[in-house]
């Protein structure tokens, strides 16, 4: 993903190469035409969560309004069509991940559900005393936390892999760390800090002819990226369709079939039973298996929506179009004195994320200045302290980028930061 | 566009810069950790009691200027106070940060005239995410007189 480090003077004459049409894509998101603290919203914050198009708030309010029904539990007209819907999300999504079959695609809450899921119920079965997990030092605490609680369960070892001083994931060190003791490798696919993209490819090559489970946390890739989950090789890929477009509330998980079929109930109830007697029961086929009580259904259907609205983008060209935003900020923040980017170097297999610093003056106070301006942006240490430790930062600033960000509103962040550093004296 | 200098007054904006006090305590009779799980930032809060009497009060730490200049300004406001007046005063700085002190005006003339230049941080009201950033070192302050324990807030 290489970016053009134009001069922002060219830039702003150049409408984004290909024919990505952002004004046409902004008016299908409502919200973008919000003034915040009176400035038009420059809303930076997509990593955190994107915005919804009018689609998904639509199949939202339609499926309240006219069809609200439980799914898979009656015989009546609302039901059936409900559950009709929601299993044809499921065909949907795993054509989307390029999953082999639909029974492959569980839905839960959002990545950090699934990422438990696969901990709790593939983890806690398979792990025993000095077994290993190697996670890697990119992760954000869900990626770290659940395994902590299944290694505390079961006796194994959370180890991280170390990074490469440009913010890469060491592909050498991860070599020498693989062994027999190793059964699961939990990494990210993109960087919730960095943007870092990982070699998914040849880490799951590396694990698999060990023997260890792929665990992706797709979280920051699926928004951005094609996801072919068999072409990635790996054994599980948790994402958050609300980072990509569609509702809040729903999660998805794409398991190797083999390796579900194996797989204990992580949470038992309603849905996920093939017959319960009063002192034993026995579980449903996958997925239902893993997808005990009343789903959301709405939040699914919306799902299904923001997928059918991806599917109407050329996704290249939004991809393009974002890697445009990222270099042209990079090279306006470079030009800010004081600034310091992470990583200082390649913006090579990077998805539109960016953290910085501004010398002398915390993230809190420079995401306060921002708000002031309009421009929305994450501060602090994005759930992944660890990553901060190695950064040796406390905190950072972060913009993250969707296809409807315009280059004005990077223009709107450089000069909040200027004012920031205006305010603050430094 | 938001006023910024309601919130980031020059007094602030001063103490951030310069903090007060910013030190450890060799004899120290308590000392207490502040922490914000939500922003990573953390202050150290010494006190060396004289009897009933605050006799030195200092701070070291990381955080943003709300934080820093809080807890700067706070060992020097409570510095040779008692025990009851530090705490008092800490009830009254609270009640300003979150906006909850809706009293008349001759409440709030004394109010300020026990604040004093801790009236400064009337503007974080508008800010109620940023209430915490404002009392950090003062919950750590209070724990560090009572001998010394982590907070969280």
């Amino acid at each position: 993903m290489a970016t053009v480090a134009t001069p922002h003077t060219a830039l702003r004459r150049t409408p984004p190469s290909g024919s990505w049409d952002v004004d046409r894509v902004r008016a299908d998101f409502p919200v973008l035409a919000r003034v915040v603290n009176g400035r038009p919203l420059a809303y930076l914050d997509n990593a955190a969560t994107s915005q919804k198009p009018r689609p998904v708030i639509e199949a939202l309010t339609e499926f309240y309004q006219h069809g609200c029904a439980n799914v898979h539990r009656g015989v009546h007209a609302l039901s059936q069509e409900a559950s009709v819907a929601y299993d044809a999300v499921r065909e949907r999504a795993a054509q989307f991940l390029n999953a082999a079959s639909p029974l492959e695609i569980i839905f839960t809450h959002g990545t950090t559900a699934g990422l438990n899921l696969v901990a709790q119920s593939h983890g806690g079965a398979t792990l025993h005393p000095g077994d290993e997990i190697l996670v890697s030092v990119l992760e954000h605490h869900s990626n770290i936390v659940p395994w902590h609680l299944v290694a505390q369960r079961t006796g194994a070892r959370v180890r991280a892999i170390p990074l490469t001083p440009d913010g890469d994931l060491d592909l050498e060190a991860f070599q020498r760390m693989l062994s027999e003791r190793t059964r699961i490798v939990a990494v990210t696919h993109a960087s919730n800090v960095l943007g870092t993209v990982t070699p998914l490819a040849d880490l799951a090559r590396l694990a698999h002819q060990r023997g260890a489970v792929v665990v992706v946390d797709g979280a920051q890739s699926a928004p951005h990226l094609p996801i072919d989950v068999q072409a990635l090789e790996c054994d599980f890929f948790a994402c958050s369709p609300h980072k990509m477009f569609g509702p809040m509330g729903v999660g998805l998980l794409y398991g190797r079939a083999g390796l579900l079929e194996a797989m204990p109930p992580w949470q038992g109830g309603g849905g996920m039973i093939e017959s319960v007697e009063i002192d034993r029961s026995t579980y449903a086929p996958i997925p239902t298996r893993f997808e005990a009580g009343t789903p959301p259904v709405a939040e699914v259907l919306g799902l299904g929506a923001a997928i059918d609205y991806l599917a109407g983008w050329d996704r290249a060209a939004a991809l393009r179009h974002e890697e445009t935003l990222l270099g042209y900020a990079i090279e306006r923040l470079r030009q800010v004195p004081g600034v310091r980017l992470f990583p200082s170097g390649s913006v090579q297999d990077r998805v539109s994320v960016l953290s910085f610093v501004v010398d002398g003056i915390h993230a809190h106070d420079v995401g306060q200045v921002l708000d002031a301006a309009g421009v929305a942006v994450r501060v602090g240490h994005h759930c992944a302290q660890p990553l901060m430790q190695h950064l040796g930062v406390a905190a950072t600033v972060r913009a993250s980028f969707a296809p409807y960000n315009a280059l004005v509103e990077v223009d709107a962040l450089v000069a909040g930061v200027e004012r920031a550093r205006e305010v603050f004296a430094v | 566009m938001k006023d910024l200098d309601e919130l980031y007054q020059t007094l602030i904006l001063e103490h951030n810069r310069s903090p007060r006090n910013f030190r450890s305590i060799q004899d120290a009779t308590g000392e207490a950790e502040g922490r914000n799980p939500l922003c990573g930032d953390a202050f150290n809060v010494w006190v060396r009691l004289d009897g009933e009497t605050i006799a030195d009060v200092s701070f070291l730490g990381r955080g943003c200027a709300i934080s820093k200049a809080s807890a700067s300004m706070m060992t020097a406001a409570v510095r040779g106070k008692s025990i009851g007046e530090a705490r008092a005063l800490f009830e009254r700085f609270r009640e300003v940060v979150t906006g909850k002190a809706l009293m008349d005006e001759p409440a709030r003339a004394e109010a300020r005239k026990l604040l004093g230049c801790l009236s400064a941080f009337s503007g974080v009201s508008a800010y109620p995410v940023r209430v915490k950033c404002a009392t950090l070192a003062w919950h750590a302050m209070r724990a560090a007189l009572e001998g010394g324990a982590k907070s969280q807030e």
